[in-house]
């Protein structure tokens, strides 16, 4: 039933969940009022979505949260670090609540109690001392109403606070309601109700509600006029007076300060605090994904049309008006295309918010101190690839923490900082995104990387002496690598690097190592803007058509059959100097024709990882902007097919998923 | 009564005639282009371009081993539809729209022409004729598939 809320829900929820987290990694450092109004507000209106879509656990764990809050807000207890851990695991159990939500669409029970404990161990907040205020009529007014009162009372006027019951069987109660007001505004002010106005207006309340009534009459004048409504079963006068709104003057001082607003209204309080609250919340649209698909897959018809028409431009090569309007589809098409990749775009933000909270755990669980600094967060990537990215930087971060940055006593003894820094800088680069993850602990070992590829039997003894840097580096990605020798719970299980680099080259990307002894190491990843359109080189293989995409090739060049030389029962060719292996695709791909160029053949150099590889083509045909299309479920499991596209004449060509073909 | 109704769509594979519930099919279309992908399993012919969309295409009778038929006028592809997955069948002819009230199925016998009976739903009895029910979901199991591409 709740099944369209439930999306929006889990949405916004993860959103204050993010908010949780930075804030209160944020209020650590920094013990701020504004944010411990940040961090009751997300708790707040947490309590309320889930109270509505009647997740008690959640509810209820964010009420205790919020009751704490209160009295940090209060002044009453000081944050402390203990205070913030147990915040912090309160919010991983609301998060894990939510997991449950989003995966069986309601909460496992899961042992809330223990925390719930905890925070209420913390929190000196005492309800029956609430109760008590309250049993002796206080009365809570906000700022504007204790002035109006003082300055009633300084006038010499009566304050009266009315209790006014009606009958049981009142049939109209907010008429009689609206006639009690219209009696008593003849006398003087109304200046409060219990509930409020509109409450009472809508006939949310019992047969029971009160006024605060300043007027210059006497009670015995109040009362009389209020006789005159029928209907009502007591009328109980009391005046206010002085002594009561001490106290209440005390409260709406307390409050006044808390909030840090000097807006006397009420209501506008409310108001401001919706508004920042708003800004700081939801800087995005959501838009569903869905739809945008929609909208992409119009832009690709039109691409389709474009290179159509340029097909035909071809062939009539004197008509230029009709040139020119290919030229205009192509700038209509091409804004499109941005215009709509722009609204897939996120900010990387929305993955970097999680790291500090996981920088402050490993720091905490490695007995280390680390600072994270983070660069770019604004930069976006398509939301495809940003839903990805997350596990394997975690990942990297976990490794930059755990192998990288040295233990405080080891970094003073080399004379560095005691606080090891991990930094993340995002940035783009031409039409890729760079994601740097960065640390400055003790870098690789690379003769202890070596000893190990030795070890694993990825390299020969006697070829290790003459290994780049770079090659030795890339053992680090193989299956199955892990250099620290004793496995920790954090990282070292030697599934680790290859799994992040298969994740980043599923990704269109590619990753680096940048290392240098004692001083740190850096991962370089590098991302396309986008996965939906991209361009390609389309080849002829026999009479198939493929595309090979343009960010993996090198080059093209044509050999003659003479320069392919056998090592190894493989075929290479030397280009300038390097050794290429070469890869007849004919024979990858199960095609049977081969054109008939004996002498010559079309090598496409295409780049895979530090490595390139010469791929024979028969054909080359040209480049083309290409729309990815999957294959669909059926067909995932071809490992070297990426996916396929559209061609002009609506034929469908494969693409070649180069980092599988070879 | 119209519940008990269930109305399938008739093709032909050789001289066997077949249906599959019309509610699993989207449309039906001539033979068009078909790219072929290189190391799918071998009852796949390939994808074609279904008005922007990828769609695989499996021919029935690589599926169950039958002798290969020419392509004629009269070739269709059958596209079926089951979750979220969308696949086109090659068939030698779609022929009509037959109703069959659920009393006139029955359950398929182990062996049925050529077909596994677990890929059935059953067998229609309809005006004297036999009509093999596929079960397009079993069919099309991705597993199922993934385990027969490696034999």
């Amino acid at each position: 039933m709740n099944n369209q809320y439930l999306d929006v829900f889990l949405e916004e929820a993860r959103e204050h969940i993010d908010s949780l987290n930075e804030c209160l990694l944020n209020l650590e450092n920094n013990p701020a009022q504004e944010i411990v109004d940040e961090i009751f507000r997300s708790a707040h209106t947490l309590k309320g979505m889930s109270g509505t879509m009647g997740h008690v656990q959640l509810s209820e764990l964010t009420h205790e949260m919020e009751n704490l809050l209160q009295e940090i807000r209060d002044h009453k207890i000081d944050v402390n670090a203990e205070i913030i851990d147990t915040l912090l695991k309160c919010v991983d159990i609301l998060e894990e609540l939510i997991g449950d939500i989003a995966e069986h669409g309601k909460e496992k029970q899961r042992d809330i109690q223990t925390v719930i404990n905890k925070l209420k161990k913390k929190n000196i907040y005492n309800k029956t001392e609430q109760k008590i205020i309250l049993d002796n009529k206080t009365i809570n007014l906000n700022e504007y109403e204790d002035r109006i009162i003082r300055q009633a009372l300084e006038e010499g006027l009566y304050i009266w606070k009315i209790v006014i019951k009606l009958v049981e069987d009142c049939l109209l109660k907010s008429a009689r309601a609206f006639l009690i007001f219209k009696t008593l505004e003849t006398l003087g002010e109304i200046i409060k109700t219990e509930p409020i106005v509109q409450d009472i207006e809508d006939e949310k309340f019992d047969n029971e509600f009160t006024l605060y009534l300043v007027t210059s009459y006497n009670k015995d004048k109040v009362l009389e006029s209020l006789e005159t409504v029928s209907e009502l079963g007591s009328i109980d006068i009391d005046k206010v007076d002085e002594e009561l709104l001490g106290i209440s003057k005390g409260i709406s001082h307390e409050l006044h300060m808390d909030n840090q607003l000097s807006k006397p209204m009420a209501n506008q309080q409310t108001v401001t605090k919706r508004i920042t609250n708003f800004k700081k919340t939801s800087k995005t649209l959501r838009v569903d994904i869905e739809r945008l698909d929609v909208l992409m897959n119009l832009v690709s018809e039109l691409i389709i049309i474009k290179t159509r028409l340029e097909d035909i431009d071809e062939s009539n090569s004197n008509q230029n008006r009709q040139r020119e309007t290919v030229e205009y589809l192509e700038r209509i098409t091409s804004n499109l295309h941005d215009a709509v990749m722009k609204v897939r775009m996120v900010p990387i933000e929305t993955v970097f918010n999680r790291f500090p909270r996981v920088v402050h755990d490993l720091s905490r669980e490695l007995s280390k101190k680390i600072d994270l600094i983070i660069e770019g967060a604004e930069t976006e990537l398509d939301r495809t690839i940003i839903d990805e990215i997350g596990d394997p930087l975690i990942h990297l971060i976990r490794n930059a923490a755990d192998h990288g940055i040295e233990t405080p006593q080891e970094r003073i003894g080399k004379g560095k900082p005691e606080h090891g820094t991990i930094k993340l800088n995002a940035y783009h680069d031409g039409n890729n995104v760079v994601i740097e993850v960065s640390d400055d602990g003790k870098g690789i070992n690379l003769s202890s990387v070596l000893k190990k590829s030795i070890e694993h039997g990825l390299v020969e003894k006697d070829q290790s002496n003459n290994l780049k840097e770079y090659e030795i580096t890339s053992f680090l990605f193989e299956p199955g690598f892990s250099t620290k020798s004793n496995v920790s719970d954090v990282s070292g299980r030697g599934v680790g690097l290859d799994v992040v680099k298969t994740k980043i080259e599923s990704l269109g990307g590619s990753i680096e190592i940048k290392n240098k002894q004692d001083v740190g190491t850096t991962f370089l990843i590098r991302l396309p803007l986008t996965l939906a359109i991209i361009q390609a080189l389309m080849v002829m293989v026999g009479e198939e058509k493929y595309a090979i995409p343009l960010s993996a090739i090198k080059e093209t060049v044509i050999i003659s059959v003479g320069e392919i030389k056998k090592v190894q029962k493989s075929e290479v060719t030397v280009l300038r100097g390097n050794v290429v292996p070469i890869v007849r695709l004919n024979r990858v791909l199960d095609i049977k024709r081969q054109k008939n160029d004996p002498l010559n053949l079309t090598l496409v150099i295409v780049r895979k990882g530090e490595k390139d590889v010469g791929l024979v083509v028969d054909d080359l045909i040209g480049q083309q902007e290409i729309v990815i299309k999957t294959l669909g479920s059926l067909l995932k499991n071809i490992k070297f097919i990426a996916g396929a596209t559209i061609l002009g004449d609506g034929q469908v060509a494969l693409i070649l998923d180069i980092n599988n073909l070879i | 009564m119209t519940e008990n109704i269930r109305q399938f769509v008739e093709f032909k594979i050789g001289e066997e005639e077949y249906g599959v519930d019309i509610l699993q099919v989207k449309t039906i279309e001539r033979m068009m282009p078909i790219t072929r992908v290189p190391k799918a399993p071998k009852f796949v012919e390939g994808v074609i371009n279904l008005r922007g969309e990828i769609v695989p295409i499996i021919d029935l009778k690589k599926r169950f081993d039958l002798p290969p038929n020419e392509i004629t006028d009269n070739t269709r592809i059958i596209i079926v539809s089951v979750d979220d997955l969308t696949v086109g069948m090659i068939v030698d002819s779609a022929t009509e729209v037959v109703q069959l009230p659920q009393e006139a199925i029955e359950p398929a016998p182990s062996i049925t022409g050529s077909i596994d009976a677990n890929y059935l739903d059953g067998v229609g009895k309809f005006e004297g004729r036999l009509l093999i029910l596929l079960n397009v979901a079993k069919l099309l199991k991705p597993q199922e598939i993934s385990q027969l591409a490696q034999m």
